[in-house]
């Protein structure tokens, strides 16, 4: 017990060290950081109400006041693109949160029953893996009717089989070691070993997936806006803002496009960076072993 | 070996079972009322009735699903409500635009990823590595209609470089349609302005679909590089004297290909999805736009219609590439 704090202190020194030698993590990491702060303090920071519009000067370029000029309703680009920041960050923790828990779920009790259960439960995962992502929320979208929150259900749905597959095959490598033998000889439940034996153990790629999955979410959602789907006009969305700018494009380029970089560090900055930080603390080869994919933005 | 094929066939035709029992739960018991959805919600009492007999609506959701499937297995898809003429002959129409658009993403991915991808992994942790890392970080992080609205906005509208969204200029002829494939038609018909012209369509929409792609396979590409450029057999390969170019891209590629070849196969989901976008975004008349403008409109037979379709290729594809690359690693086994 004495032991703890030391351990933490070489941990969190070793991260230090870990950070300072990869300056793309440290940038990724950064960005997310001045994103999560933009999507919170946006009430503060934006200059204008996001919805207040001045028609009749509508399209005008950046000038004081409006640093990245004004929209095809005469509304503020700057305010609309931090309120965004908002909505997608929301999209982005309520899709990992409900994917992650069903996902999760499945997974371990996959893992765990072993035998016809898991046979039928990751069946029914590998039909969700065979629907591109983006078309089967897209469909699921039209089956719910169009609206955020429907977005949000639909987006679970599709990305919640990972979380499966890899607490799944972590449930399976730990179901087998001592550890859990001996907790079971000291009268501990199947509930007990799941909850407090298995889970935390199983939780690193979990983390992984999480960010990457909250990327991918970002994105999804930005997509269904952008085709119709999801968040509506007016609201300030990304997806909605570009499509809406899109018609526009030849008299203010920066309509469109403004919120476009936007989703980068949105989406995918998530992911770079979220997967990194697993790695000093000790679990990372398993990590990057398990996560679909995960081997493409590391190393 | 023949083992691992008729076993990856055998599950494959269960992930299909299940793609249409999906499709079918999305379709006929998602939505509050399927009739509604389909009839638009001032249908009479009258038609509800008949439209409900007519698809079987009235019995019981097993009795549904198996009429569903016997319609599905005769290549029925049910009726677009918005074109009015049944799926099965809409998505034929629009399936080679797609395919094309497709394939001109994938070559983009495959000409630009792989070698960036060696070159990363032969110049590890140098300039070029970094840079081309940077840059697949960005290709992967770019939503694929944002990036088509910049292409676009500044190759077609500034520069005039390329032309606008479609996949002819209207002043242009299309050739005789055969395949459906307009650079094949074109050939077909030796009609060289057509196909220069709908070659010089294809050139954004391909860039816009394939970047993401590209990213992900040079990744990908460069990391089994890496794998290989280490094993004993390379440094044997080096010790005998053969020259780095013999060493990188006749011993190491080769086996660096085989985990390429799975993202190939993963991705192809990716430009699927891609697709709905890209065509979105170039007014592309391919299965994506034939989609969204039908998942708009609420015309559900089609939306489900793509999206069968579309697993189904999805899932052919991915069969395919296990296949080749059990055929290229002796080593995988089904269990």
């Amino acid at each position: 017990m004495t032991d703890r704090p030391r351990i933490a202190r070489r941990r969190s020194a070793a991260t230090l060290r870990w950070l300072r030698r990869s300056p793309l993590v440290t940038a990724g990491g950064l960005v997310i950081l001045l994103y999560m702060l933009a999507a919170i303090t946006a009430p503060l920071l934006a200059p204008h109400p996001p919805l207040a519009q001045l028609l009749e000067r509508r399209l005008e370029p950046p000038q004081p006041g409006y640093p990245l000029g004004l929209d095809q309703l005469g509304r503020d680009i700057l305010s609309r693109v931090l309120f965004g920041a908002r909505l997608s960050l929301l999209v982005g923790l309520v899709v990992v949160a409900v994917a992650g828990l069903l996902g999760t779920t499945v997974g371990v009790v996959a893992g765990f029953a072993g035998g016809r259960i898991d046979n039928v439960l990751m069946r029914i995962t590998d039909v969700f893996f065979a629907f591109p992502s983006l078309i089967l929320a897209m469909a699921i979208a039209a089956a719910l009717g169009p609206s955020l929150i429907n977005t949000m259900v639909a987006i679970a749905v599709v990305t919640w089989p990972v979380y499966a597959r890899l607490s799944r095959a972590q449930t399976l490598v730990l179901r087998r070691q001592e550890f859990i033998e001996a907790a079971r000889a000291l009268g501990a439940s199947d509930a007990r070993v799941i909850a407090r034996h298995i889970l935390p153990n199983a939780l690193s790629p979990l983390i992984v997936q999480a960010s990457f999955n909250m990327g991918e979410a970002i994105l999804i959602a930005a997509g269904l806006s952008f085709i119709g789907f999801g968040a509506q006009p007016p609201t300030p969305e990304w997806g909605v803002m570009i499509s809406e700018g899109r018609d526009y494009i030849h008299d203010a380029v920066v309509g469109a496009h403004v919120p476009g970089p936007g989703h980068s560090p949105g989406g995918h900055r998530v992911q770079s960076g979220g997967r990194r930080p697993a790695r000093p603390a000790g679990s990372a080869p398993a990590a990057r072993r398990l996560t679909s994919g995960g081997g493409f933005f590391s190393s | 070996m023949s083992r691992y094929i008729l076993g990856r066939i055998a599950s494959t035709g269960l992930v299909l079972v299940g793609v249409s029992a999906l499709t079918f739960f999305i379709a006929h018991v998602v939505p509050g009322d399927p009739v509604l959805v389909a009839l638009g919600e001032h249908a009479r009492e009258d038609q509800i009735q008949a439209y409900r007999r007519a698809y079987g609506l009235d019995r019981p959701v097993v009795v549904q699903y198996v009429i569903y499937m016997g319609r599905l297995l005769r290549g029925d898809l049910g009726v677009s409500i918005r074109t009015r003429r049944p799926v099965a002959v809409d998505l034929r129409q629009f399936l080679p635009a797609t395919v094309e658009l497709g394939t001109a993403a994938w070559l983009v991915a495959m000409m630009l990823g792989i070698p960036a991808g060696i070159l990363s992994a032969i110049f590890k942790d140098r300039a070029f590595d970094h840079l081309s890392r940077i840059a697949a970080l960005i290709g992967a992080s770019m939503p694929v209609f944002w990036l088509g609205l910049l292409l676009l906005g500044n190759f077609y509208f500034r520069l005039h470089w390329f032309p606008g969204p479609g996949r002819l200029d209207i002043t242009i002829d299309a050739p005789p349609a055969r395949t459906g494939l307009l650079l094949i038609d074109a050939l077909l018909s030796a009609d060289p302005t057509a196909f220069g012209n709908a070659l010089r369509h294809l050139v954004l929409p391909g860039l816009t679909l394939g970047l993401f792609s590209t990213a992900v396979v040079a990744r990908m590409t460069r990391s089994a590089m890496l794998e290989v450029l280490y094993q004993d057999y390379i440094r044997t390969a080096r010790a005998k004297g053969l020259s780095a170019w013999r060493v990188h891209l006749w011993h190491a590629l080769r086996n660096a290909m085989i985990p390429t070849l799975t993202i190939i196969g993963i991705s192809f989901g990716n430009l699927l999805s891609g697709a709905v976008l890209t065509e979105t975004v170039f007014a592309w008349p391919g299965l994506g736009r034939y989609a969204t403008t039908s998942a708009v409109s609420l015309d559900f037979p089609a939306v489900v219609g793509v999206t069968l379709v579309a697993a189904v290729i999805y899932t052919l594809v991915n069969l395919i590439v296990d296949l080749i690359y059990a055929r290229l690693d002796p080593r995988v086994r089904y269990d």
